[in-house]
């Protein structure tokens, strides 16, 4: 045990850089899904055949072949095929991106789907163009329902960083597996690095409960302090066929 | 493109990946079992009236849900060396989906009306009876499309068994990219058998949820 800490300290520098890299895998990856969740998502409401079906393709190509293909996929078979050749924390990046920003377009869906029709209907009948309509009315109501979804999703996508370990990225896995494999202690690095991950996915909750709170104020909804300390829901109908 | 895509090498693969694939589906079919069992204790345990279960049980199963599937596996196979990894995969597997059917159940227990917990106190049934004959009939009806959708996603999480060398078809693919060179072959045939399994498994239980009336 002891052996472990002092190994631990010494390794200290390489597993605060391997938790950099997996932070920036989450935040570039999140951002990267939150943008295509929103493209996909609003290209599936569009009255277009054309783009319903596009983004419809794209959802159900991402959503269906498994994140873990996906990945190597970008890592493996991507450079013979075209020539390009990606970091694994790039392909990292890509392949949650698209994989969460798939899952993500249904939330998106679904939360401008839940506001009420006739808040489109009192829209059209003020003489709002449709952008005006989504900024103003539609999207404000829906982002409340959507940010415990997106919650859910973002957690995921945390969890599955420790893959870049596969590609032989410099993560916070690989970092503490080398910890592992000088001083022996298999329990004790695993718990250490499970407790590392629980802490930085309750943090991500308490920052999206934040979120929320602001998000329900814009509306008029206020809630009391208690709500921010308040874990996530399982949602088994949002994530439905899909991300666990 | 540098390199034309090598057709023979698709047909050499294939049988191999097949293979491996039988490994996957036992996987998801016992997997999906632990997690349906052991939710379904995990939700009635979460509901018993003492805090001194309550707590801990809500405390496991959050650190379970918010920790990577990948660590709790390598870990699980480090911890347990002389376990069979086929084995530890499916139970890891069970667990870790256990702690979100357990959710998923809930809610449906959640649903079934308050009126019929008070007939059958009425009726002075036991607790284990009017779980027995009258509350989880009823839930379990209401739950499971959803316990269809995360079988389907645990199906695409099979993959991250390979890494604890569970022979399921990614490791199949891994094999035989390696030995071949034929890497863009093998794991996209692998992506597509993915996409043709559950593709239309995700459409059949989307209809059955909207035959449930969800």
């Amino acid at each position: 045990m002891s052996d472990f800490l002092s190994i631990l300290g010494e390794e200290f520098p390489q597993v605060g850089s391997g938790l950099w890299v997996t932070l920036e895998a989450t935040v570039l990856g999140s951002l990267l899904a939150l943008l295509l969740s929103f493209v996909l998502g609003l290209a599936a409401g569009s009255r277009l055949l054309l783009v319903r079906g596009v983004s419809r393709t794209v959802v159900e190509f991402f959503r269906g072949t498994s994140l873990y293909i996906q990945l190597f996929w970008l890592y493996y078979a991507m450079p013979p095929l075209t020539g390009y050749e990606l970091t694994p924390l790039v392909c990292g990046v890509v392949a949650f991106g698209l994989n969460y920003g798939a899952y993500g377009s249904e939330i998106v869906r679904g939360a401008i789907n839940s506001v009420p029709r006739a808040q489109y209907e009192a829209a059209v009948a003020l003489n709002m163009t449709p952008f005006h309509r989504m900024r103003k009315v539609i999207m404000p109501q829906a982002w409340v329902q959507m940010i415990p979804s997106f919650t859910n999703l973002l957690i995921q996508l945390l969890k599955c960083t420790p893959l870049l370990w596969l590609l032989s990225a410099a993560d916070l896995m690989t970092a503490i597996e080398h910890v592992r494999s000088r001083s022996g202690e298999s329990l004790i690095t695993y718990l250490l690095l499970l407790a590392v991950y629980f802490v930085l996915a309750y943090a991500l909750t308490l920052l999206m409960n934040m979120l929320e709170r602001t998000a329900k104020r814009r509306l008029g909804l206020h809630t009391g302090a208690g709500s921010l300390l308040r874990t996530r829901t399982a949602e088994a109908a949002a994530t439905a066929g899909g991300a666990r | 493109m540098n390199q034309s895509f090598r057709w023979d090498a698709v047909g050499d693969a294939f049988p191999l990946l097949l293979e491996g694939f039988r490994v996957t589906l036992l996987a998801t079919v016992l997997g999906t079992l632990v997690a349906a069992v052991l939710g379904l204790a995990v939700a009635v345990a979460g509901r018993a009236p003492s805090r001194f279960v309550t707590v801990p049980v809500k405390a496991v199963t959050e650190f379970v849900r918010s920790t990577p599937l990948l660590v709790q596996l390598v870990g699980a196979a480090a911890v347990f060396s002389s376990v069979e990894p086929l084995t530890i995969g499916i139970i890891v597997l069970g667990i870790h989906y256990a702690a979100y059917t357990s959710e998923v159940y809930r809610a449906g227990i959640d649903g079934v009306p308050k009126g019929q917990w008070e007939a059958c106190r009425a009726l002075s049934m036991s607790p284990r009876r009017t779980w027995q004959a009258v509350i989880l009939p009823q839930a379990v009806r209401n739950v499971l499309p959803a316990l269809g959708n995360y079988a389907i996603s645990m199906f695409k999480e099979t993959p991250f068994l390979a890494v604890i060398t569970v022979q399921e078809m990614v490791f199949e693919a891994r094999k035989y990219g390696a030995d071949h060179f034929v890497y863009t072959e093998v794991f996209t045939l692998a992506g597509l058998v993915f996409l043709v399994a559950s593709y239309p498994t995700s459409l059949l239980m989307r209809k059955l949820e909207k035959r449930l009336g969800h």
